[in-house]
């Protein structure tokens, strides 16, 4: 080899990559490899990178399947066998806002795409104007979840000590036209109105985790990092996104709308 | 995508030559624009059936079924997975498929334990 430079540091060469921004091509002394800092030199090919990036992103997100499985399976369960409570339980849940908040969370799903999207092609201000709107609807999401959770606090259906019954035992005295439930039954709505924060809790908190992560993507998109090509922050952090939006897309239904029919 | 190419660059064990997830797909804005509009009917239509009493088992039936729908439209358009490479759709599918042994191996078990003892 003529070239003994390139042999004798390896490291010095890859911090040099690691440091170099924004993002350009680099041509060796032999003026043969093109490397990009975020091609990493074990892939083949950028798409062989691309491809391994979102397997990766993929198998995680199934690990959150199984996570939130465990949950939606503990709600199937409990549902058919205490179903008069999670009848009246579920009927205490507010559609309205449980409808907004699907639409909220779709659209902002939409602009998570649309980001991917000017990424994509580039458009840097474009990019951060989508990454922005996501985040804004992702808030609003989380604050109409907040007026839902203070409904239920004031009605004190939170379970607990401080959860009362008095609503499924005695539904006139709160002009609902329910059937009373036995004692034991109520009991059983405590069940139910565990599960819904649970499961929109932990729901909850995948959202705030998500809006942690798009300040920070919208930083750094706002420098310019994702508009050279290289986007695979913004794609798997967009699969992420999506994923908690197909977790409500199942929660909504299931705790607010398949109980609801028994009820004239 | 490997159905296309003639079979000697098909043979290409390393999937370096012609990779085939070597083209990338970008979906266009007004794609997802048709998106966003079937997952808002879609919603749209989850909500009204809901306060239609159906006969039988048919409200959570048809709720679950738009959901599903639903899902599948973003995984296959908003997460790209329809342009992805088999190995990624067949990541996917597999753990869809794990999930679903999961849950019905579970619920056969609680189901059948006091089989018959009511």
């Amino acid at each position: 080899m003529a070239n003994t430079v390139a042999h004798t540091n390896p490291l010095d060469k890859v911090d040099h990559l690691e440091k170099l921004m924004p993002h350009e091509s680099i041509i060796n002394e032999e003026g043969e490899h093109v490397v990009l800092p975020q091609h990493r030199h074990h892939f083949e090919t950028e798409e062989q990178q691309r491809e391994a990036g979102s397997f990766g992103m993929w198998l995680f997100l199934l690990t959150e399947i199984m996570f939130f499985g465990g949950m939606f399976f503990a709600y199937l369960l409990y549902r058919n066998w205490y179903y008069p409570a999670f009848v009246v339980s579920s009927n205490q849940l507010n559609v309205g806002m449980g409808a907004a908040n699907t639409a909220i969370l779709i659209t902002s799903g939409f602009f998570m795409a649309l980001g991917v999207w000017a990424a994509e092609v580039r458009k840097k201000n474009l990019l951060v104007l989508m990454l922005i709107l996501t985040t804004v609807f992702g808030c609003a999401f989380l604050g109409v979840k907040y007026f839902e959770y203070k409904e239920k606090y004031e009605l004190h259906h939170i379970p607990g000590s401080s959860f009362s019954t008095a609503m499924f035992t005695n539904p006139g005295a709160y002009h609902l036209k329910e059937e009373p439930l036995a004692p034991d039954m109520a009991e059983k709505t405590q069940i139910f109105f565990f599960l819904y924060f649970a499961m929109t809790g932990m729901h909850a908190l995948h959202m705030i985790i998500g809006i942690v992560l798009l300040f920070w993507l919208t930083w750094r998109a706002h420098k310019g990092a994702f508009s050279s090509g290289y986007v695979a922050p913004i794609e798997n952090f967009g699969l992420y996104w999506h994923f908690v939006d197909i977790v409500w897309l199942f929660l909504f239904p299931l705790l607010y709308l398949i109980n609801r029919h028994p009820v004239h | 995508m490997a159905h296309e190419v003639s079979h000697d660059q098909a043979h290409d064990p390393s999937n370096v030559v012609n990779p085939e997830h070597g083209e990338h797909h970008i979906v266009s804005p007004l794609q997802y624009c048709f998106v966003f509009g079937a997952l808002l009917i879609g919603t749209a239509i989850t909500v009204g059936a809901a306060f239609v009493d159906l006969p039988g088992v048919l409200n959570p039936v048809i709720a679950l079924a738009i959901a599903c729908t639903k899902a599948v439209i973003v995984i296959l358009f908003f997460m790209h997975v329809k342009y992805q490479s088999r190995l990624v759709k067949l990541t996917v599918g597999a753990g869809f498929f794990t999930f679903i042994v999961l849950i019905t191996m579970t619920l056969l078990d609680y189901m059948s334990r006091a089989w018959g003892m009511w």
